[in-house]
């Protein structure tokens, strides 16, 4: 491969990944610091990857809108209606029991993705949404306008660190994962447990709602494809639980990893196999993910960069 | 009246069938060894393939197949256990849950390899209906399917409350501590309930794939309804677990009746959401189910 | 004569720190010895030791003399060891018949039809319960259920903690006359309880257990006579 290809190869790499970073920093306040269950990621990024469209696009006659609002604003209206869905879902479904709140969470998003498909005044169902402008599109053309977007992606996941890192060194994170901890002993000290969880759970939505968007962004093209559950939500799961749950650079480094993985063994597929199994090489590569997260539970539990004082949750607690 | 009774109400049994014998085994996982298995639906999947192999060499009714296909969910459902669930058993059950979307998509991606993603049929051809009194017609499949799985439910309830095994099952679920002070084997108790599920969930999975096509995402489409249903009858309670299969069977079907004038009652495109609306509103109002099943 | 059930020094605990350290015990055949102490002092865990639900650290156990540290629990009801734990102790689920049914699973009796008809006579009271959920029944009723479930494998040796935890007293003598008569079939008793005064009258012989170790061991009569254990579990009093 020539130079600038490998170089804009790796341009998109880090697009892609920096996105599944602001993703798994994003599930790790949900889960790493709260031990929130939530297994409908994809329903809240939809949300997030809509709402950006639909507020940036140009008018058009195929779907709501466009407002033709800049970036920024599409994705705040991003962070703001995801974060909603999550404070619904959060208001309905934080009490329950982390195996109930998994039915709930992906049974909620999967009702989301369903509205998605079927309102086409809205969404343009199926067909989906074009035209959806990157950040500073007047400015640079062609693949410098990559490069400019790379960097507006990594500042959002910069952000987004030092966000998740504020609140896991504050008077706030450490409460809440007290809570995870040991939820009884929190009660009993009088702190709202329900509060504390609804509060993370909105946070964690309205940062996975920003990842949608900028993923909108990325592709300058929106359907209900790029929602898939199985690069979303599972990917994501995969990527926290190999990066270190509970640790914010743990959640970048799986983020990273866990996509360099998904992405060379694509390169890998493509050369070694031969042709008429191309077009299955993505299922090996979901076999190996899915063998990878075995691997990962058993005997890397605390992944690649553990939490400080890790939890160890044993039946019964 | 008749076409309510033929094209909406049958159908909805059908559907209900499919749920129920799915709900029966998350039910009992649930029960059992306290998770919510997410691979549930992909073991159907995996039965309903091992069937469609299994045509394509004894070119016979289907349904006379289901033994390749229950024995093939079986040696999954075990071998997961084994190598999968088992070394997770000390933690907090929630990783077991991570681990079984994982397996799920073990289970996906492997049938995408082995079978391709496309659709398949199980029967080629059309059977025509059974037509009672001159206006009922059925479709044989639904006929088969609503009657194999009431005889299943009878044999069930028998085996979970006469047998020695059945007993320690529901023993087991009942108060897995006390079970270990009497002596019962809860690894035995666990494989049994992996065989009892992963049977159930190949005979709905043939069912599936016989009332449309055998495709990956057979199982997988079809979860969240049959966890609505275990929800619905109580986790623990398999008997609750087929009766609120039924339930959202018809909830979901029933509810694309023209109920008031002409127009369904809500569209089509929306009828899996019944079942996910179901189980969200169990989840909140009454997460014990029907039958005061157990809670986590 | 050797001692039926005979523990030396055990240490055990739920991984961590050990919660018992060295506590020494013998039962005598056919014997009811009773373990008394404060709250939290590892009772449970002594008796859930002996039945292989803790983590062992050191010690023996031994069952009529022959070494039994180690065997799995489910390897010891067919050895003739039953235990009652001290709460959730049923299948409310089950029927009390299936309740009663499950206890001959591990270990099945030689005359199953003449072993329940025992048992439904030791408690005449289940007998026109036995088609009833466990659940349903009265905190008592429950007690003779777990008991009975325990008898069904026919041991030798039956662990019983604290049996009368929640009964109201009347309730609490009608356990302690059942637990004399279940001894008066030939078993042996050894249990925890918390109504120290009832249990050191019926005990043959008590150990107290203060912070995981053996305070004082002797007759019932004997613990009930001792200033010490006057003072500190039987509410001050004179002895009765
Ligand atoms: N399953 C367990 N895991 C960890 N610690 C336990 C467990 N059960 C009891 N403990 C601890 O062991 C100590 C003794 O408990 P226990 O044996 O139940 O006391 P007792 O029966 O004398 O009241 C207590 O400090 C208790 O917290
Ligand atoms: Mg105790």
């Amino acid at each position: 491969m020539e130079w600038t290809g490998l170089f804009f190869y790796l341009v998109s790499f880090l697009i892609a990944s920096g996105i599944y970073a602001i993703l798994c920093l994003a599930l790790n306040i949900q889960w790493g610091m709260g031990g929130l269950f939530n297994a409908g990621i994809a329903g809240f990024f939809a949300v997030g990857a809509y709402a950006s469209a639909i507020m940036t696009t140009a008018p058009s006659d195929k779907h709501l809108g466009g407002f033709g609002m800049p970036v920024p604003v599409g994705l705040v209206a991003a962070a703001v209606l995801a974060g909603l869905a999550g404070w619904a879902v959060a208001k309905i479904c934080v009490r329950l029991k982390s195996d109930y709140l998994a039915m709930a969470s992906i049974g909620i998003a999967e009702i989301l993705r369903l509205v998605i498909v079927n309102a086409e005044r809205v969404t343009n169902g199926s067909l989906g949404i074009a035209g959806i402008p990157r950040p500073f599109d007047g400015w640079v053309q062609g693949r410098a306008a990559d490069l400019l977007f790379l960097g507006f992606v990594w500042v959002i996941v910069a952000a987004a660190y030092v966000v998740s890192q504020r609140l896991h060194d504050s008077p706030w994170g450490r409460t809440l994962r007290a809570i995870r901890d040991n939820e009884a002993a929190a009660r009993a000290a009088g702190k709202d447990v329900e509060r504390f969880r609804l509060q993370t759970f909105v946070i964690g939505c309205a940062i996975m709602g920003v990842a949608g968007g900028l993923t909108a962004h990325e592709f300058k093209f929106l359907s209900p494809a790029a929602t898939e559950p199985l690069m979303v939500t599972f990917l994501v799961w995969v990527m926290l639980m190999a990066g270190g749950s509970g640790n914010n650079k743990g959640a970048i480094a799986g983020g990273l990893g866990i996509w360099a993985i998904w992405s060379m063994t694509e390169i890998l597929t493509n050369q070694l196999l031969p042709p008429e199994w191309i077009t299955r090489s993505s299922y090996i590569r979901i076999l190996l993910i899915g063998l990878l997260l075995q691997f990962v539970l058993q005997k890397f539990r605390s992944g690649l960069i553990p939490e400080a004082s890790p939890p160890i949750r044993f039946k019964g607690d | 009246m008749i076409e309510f009774i033929n094209y909406y109400l049958i159908p909805a049994l059908t559907l209900g069938s499919i749920y129920a014998l799915g709900a029966v085994g998350i039910s009992m996982i649930f029960g059992i060894l306290r998770f919510a298995h997410f691979a549930h639906g992909d073991l159907m999947t995996v039965g309903a393939y091992g069937v469609l192999t299994a045509v394509w060499f004894v070119p016979v009714h289907p349904l006379l197949l289901i033994p390749v296909g229950a024995a093939l969910a079986i040696a999954a459902a075990l071998a997961v256990d084994r190598f999968f669930y088992r070394p997770l058993r000390q933690l907090a059950t929630i990783y077991t849950v991570i681990s079984s979307f994982g397996v799920a998509l073990i289970f996906r991606s492997l049938a995408q390899l082995l079978w391709s993603s496309d659709n398949q049929v199980l029967v080629k051809g059309v059977t025509p209906p059974l037509v009672l009194f001159g206006t009922f017609r059925i479709a044989a499949l639904h006929a088969e399917a609503i009657a194999l799985t009431l005889v299943i439910a009878v044999a069930l309830h028998l085996f979970l409350t006469r047998s020695k095994t059945g007993r320690s099952m529901r023993a087991v679920s009942d108060e897995p501590e006390l079970a270990a002070v009497a002596g019962i084997d809860t690894e035995k108790v666990i494989r049994w309930t992996w065989v009892i599920a992963a049977a159930l969930a190949a005979i709905a999975g043939v069912f599936a794939g016989m009332d449309t096509t055998v495709h990956p995402n057979l199982g997988w489409n079809l979860q969240l309804a049959m966890f609505a249903a275990a929800i619905l009858g109580g986790i623990g309670k398999p008997m609750g677990a087929i009766a609120g299969g039924f339930i959202i069977g018809l909830a979901e079907e029933l509810s694309t009746y023209n109920w008031v004038g002409d127009n369904p009652l809500i569209s089509p495109s929306y009828k899996t959401a019944v079942g996910f609306l179901i189980m969200v509103a169990l989840l909140i109002f009454r997460p014990q189910g029907l039958f005061r099943g157990r809670l986590l | 004569m050797t001692a039926l059930l005979s523990v030396q020094g055990l240490t055990a605990g739920y991984g961590g720190m050990p919660i018992i350290e060295g506590v020494d015990l013998d039962v005598e055949e056919n014997a009811v010895a009773v373990i008394i102490g404060p709250n939290g002092a590892g009772k449970s865990t002594l008796l859930k030791s002996i039945f292989a639900l803790t983590k062992i650290a050191g010690g023996t156990i031994a069952m009529a003399g022959r070494d039994i540290t180690g065997l799995a629990t489910a390897a010891l009801v067919p050895i003739g060891i039953s235990a009652v734990p001290q709460n959730r102790n049923v299948f409310p689920n089950l029927t009390v018949a299936e309740n009663l049914d499950i206890g001959t699973y591990a270990a099945p009796p030689r005359d199953r039809a003449r072993t329940e008809a025992n048992i439904l006579a030791l408690f005449p009271d289940l007998r026109a319960k036995l088609g009833q959920p466990a659940g349903e029944l009265s905190g008592g009723q429950r007690q003779m259920v777990a008991i009975g479930r325990a008898l069904m494998s026919e041991p030798r040796l039956l662990l019983l903690d604290e049996p009368t935890a929640g009964l109201s007293p009347a309730y609490l003598e009608k356990i302690f006359d059942l637990i004399l008569d279940v001894r008066k079939t030939g078993v042996t008793i050894l249990m925890v309880e918390q109504n120290a005064r009832q249990a050191l009258r019926i005990a043959d012989r008590a150990h107290v257990l203060v912070n995981g170790r053996n305070f004082i061991s002797g007759s019932g009569a004997e613990l009930l006579a001792n200033d010490n254990v006057r003072r500190s579990f039987l509410g001050g009093g004179e002895a009765a």
